[in-house]
């Protein structure tokens, strides 16, 4: 028995793009695969192959010992036959149902007992107790979307689909929401699929992350690997964040948060709850670099190090600084000349505590944020 | 007022409307969801009764059914008297004039259901034909209603097709309109007249039914293009 849902999947939308996507998931642990692109990458219709909402018009999908889609033998599973959740981007609750009925329609084929046992269990780990009797437009939308969880985790699939689960929210309950998905679906322990352009959200959800563009799988990997080691300038520019280093948070004191990476303190804006393990995320063009001696400045960290690599890219020059831990910079060319940017030169890098993002850790070893 | 006239209406309506819903919505659902690239040729001729002269509707239908086709002799053969100018007959008629009345509002209805709510149904396991019943059919209420209706409105008020379908028989296939039309011929207005309002005032309350519950004017669920879909057939 293959524990693997192995994709291999091409398709074409005439005038646009030509999806041609290739990449396995271990469904053996409960992993959650992330599908990263920008918008008009593909990455949806990719999901709506795996849901059997779209027919690639070649290749094949196997999930476990079970052939979804094989086009050479012409194999086309209906998405009635595959067990999965699937969670479009606005939801589709249906409207003449109320939460209950919602939560309960996909569940038919369970005696009566067991249907409301069923419903009443989501209900719950949903914490969506007393509002079963309403309709979908009487909710919140962070209502509305634990309604569409709660429906699409209730026949127990074997694969839950997301597509952009967040997106349909305002930016508050969205970062809010984002710390209950994780947990839930560590709690619900089924192999997920979600979709996202958002590189928090990925780096929050996900065991492993493909990074997607105009139709093709361009890197596969842990998301803190992906962000850090980009396989080519094509990632690096879609993903946008150059430095990705685990953390731990050790004070939390007037709105900043001090968090240990590697032995060193770094100051960062503590917006919201995230626990003690966390991902400390600088995209290279929010770090300053200084020659040592420089004095006072506004930014809230000064990471003194020493010139690891100087690549250019285009107009700018990508350095690679070790600072006690990794850092990438971008700066101009005339910089690199005045401050005599080579390999070993020491310098210090100024980042302000906004341009730190700190992101929930899932796999550490520390209590999960509520 | 001819009661009995009254009665044959109301039972040929009422049953036409019953058939047009049995057979209309899976019509219609096969003209809102197929792919079929050649379905424009069904809608087309679902509509021809639309733009038809009743005559010539009826004319063909008399000669599709008479005693001379295929189809009218191997129904002499089971029922053991010709098809025209009997009940049956008319209803046939009936059904195959009103069809456009029917499917067009059921057909705008299942087409103004969101695809996506559709697809979620059938990934929580739902057949399609379970998805129609428990889905499509409660989003579509306004629409199924206004079909219905309408079907039977227009079947109470049908002349031409019944002429030449019907015939003229008492109590059998002389509905309002032929009655009306015989008492101006015979000169009694005064019972022209009472059928006539009859008939008005009967048509103007079905109407005005659906007409308000597409207004959601008791705040009855229904969709905001509801009262569009009544403009859909264009009225003869």
């Amino acid at each position: 028995m293959t524990s693997e849902m192995i994709v291999n999947i091409t398709k074409s939308f005439p005038g646009r793009l030509t999806i041609n996507a290739s990449f396995r998931m271990t469904v053996e642990l409960p992993t959650v695969l992330i599908l990263f692109g920008p918008s008009g990458s593909g990455k949806t219709t990719i999901l709506r192959c795996l849901a059997g909402l779209e027919w690639p018009e070649q290749g094949t999908v196997r999930f476990r010992d079970d052939t979804w889609v094989e086009t050479q033998s012409g194999i086309r599973l209906p998405p009635q036959r595959r067990r999965i959740g699937f969670m479009s981007q606005d939801y589709a609750l249906f409207p003449t149902h109320s939460v209950e009925g919602n939560i309960e329609y996909g569940l038919s084929d369970l005696g009566i007992s067991e249907r409301r046992r069923r419903v009443a269990e989501v209900m719950a780990l949903l914490q969506l107790q007393g509002t079963e009797r309403l309709k979908p437009n009487q909710l919140s939308g962070g209502q509305q979307q634990r309604v569409a969880l709660a429906r699409a985790v209730a026949r127990r699939p074997q694969l839950l689909l997301l597509d952009e689960p967040l997106s349909a929210l305002d930016a508050p309950t969205r970062s809010k929401l984002c710390g209950e998905l994780r947990s839930l679906l560590k709690q619900l322990a089924i192999p997920s699929v979600v979709v996202t352009h958002d590189w928090a959200e990925a780096l929050a959800l996900g065991d492993q992350m493909a990074v997607i563009n105009e139709g093709r799988v361009l890197q596969v990997g842990a998301p803190q690997e992906v962000f850090s080691r980009p396989l080519n300038a094509e990632v690096a520019c879609i993903v946008g964040v150059e430095t990705v280093v685990q953390g731990r948070v050790v004070e939390s004191f007037g709105g900043l948060v001090t968090v240990d990476v590697a032995g060193i303190k770094v100051t960062a804006l503590g917006a919201e709850e995230t626990g003690p393990d966390v991902f400390v995320c600088i995209r290279a063009e929010d770090v300053v670099l200084e020659t040592l001696g420089v004095g006072a400045t506004s930014a809230r960290n000064h990471l003194a190090g020493t010139v690891c690599e100087v690549h250019p890219t285009g107009a700018l020059v990508c350095v690679e600084i070790d600072c006690g831990f990794p850092l990438s910079a971008t700066v101009t060319r005339s910089a690199v000349e005045d401050l005599h940017l080579s390999p070993g030169a020491s310098v210090v890098a100024a980042i302000k505590a906004g341009a730190v993002h700190l992101i929930p850790r899932r796999d550490g070893t520390g209590p999960v944020a509520p | 007022m001819n009661w009995v006239a009254i009665g044959v209406t109301l039972k040929l309506a009422l049953l036409t409307s019953l058939i047009l819903v049995a057979i209309g919505l899976p019509l219609a659902y096969w003209l809102s969801f197929s792919r079929w690239r050649w379905k424009f040729l069904v809608e087309s001729v679902v509509a021809l009764p639309l733009v038809l002269p009743p005559t010539v509707l009826g004319f063909y239908i008399l000669v599709a059914i008479g005693p001379h086709s295929p189809l009218g002799q191997l129904y002499t053969s089971l029922a053991g008297h010709p098809l025209p100018f009997t009940f049956e007959g008319l209803l046939l008629a009936s059904v195959l004039y009103s069809l456009p009345f029917a499917v067009q509002p059921f057909a705008s209805a299942f087409a103004q259901v969101d695809r996506r709510l559709i697809e979620a149904s059938w990934t929580l396991g739902k057949s399609r034909a379970a998805t129609f019943f428990t889905l499509i059919i409660p989003l579509s209420t306004a629409g199924v209603v206004t079909g219905a209706v309408l079907s039977f409105a227009h079947t109470l008020g049908e002349f031409g097709v019944v002429l030449m379908v019907g015939g003229n028989i008492e109590g059998i296939t002389r509905t309002v309109s032929i009655d009306i039309y015989d008492e101006v011929q015979a000169l009694n207005y005064t019972g022209a007249a009472k059928t006539a309002l009859f008939l008005l005032v009967v048509s103007y309350a079905v109407l005005l039914g659906i007409y308000a519950m597409n207004r959601k004017v008791w705040g009855m669920r229904c969709d905001e293009e509801g009262a569009s879909r009544l403009r859909a057939p264009a009225s003869r």
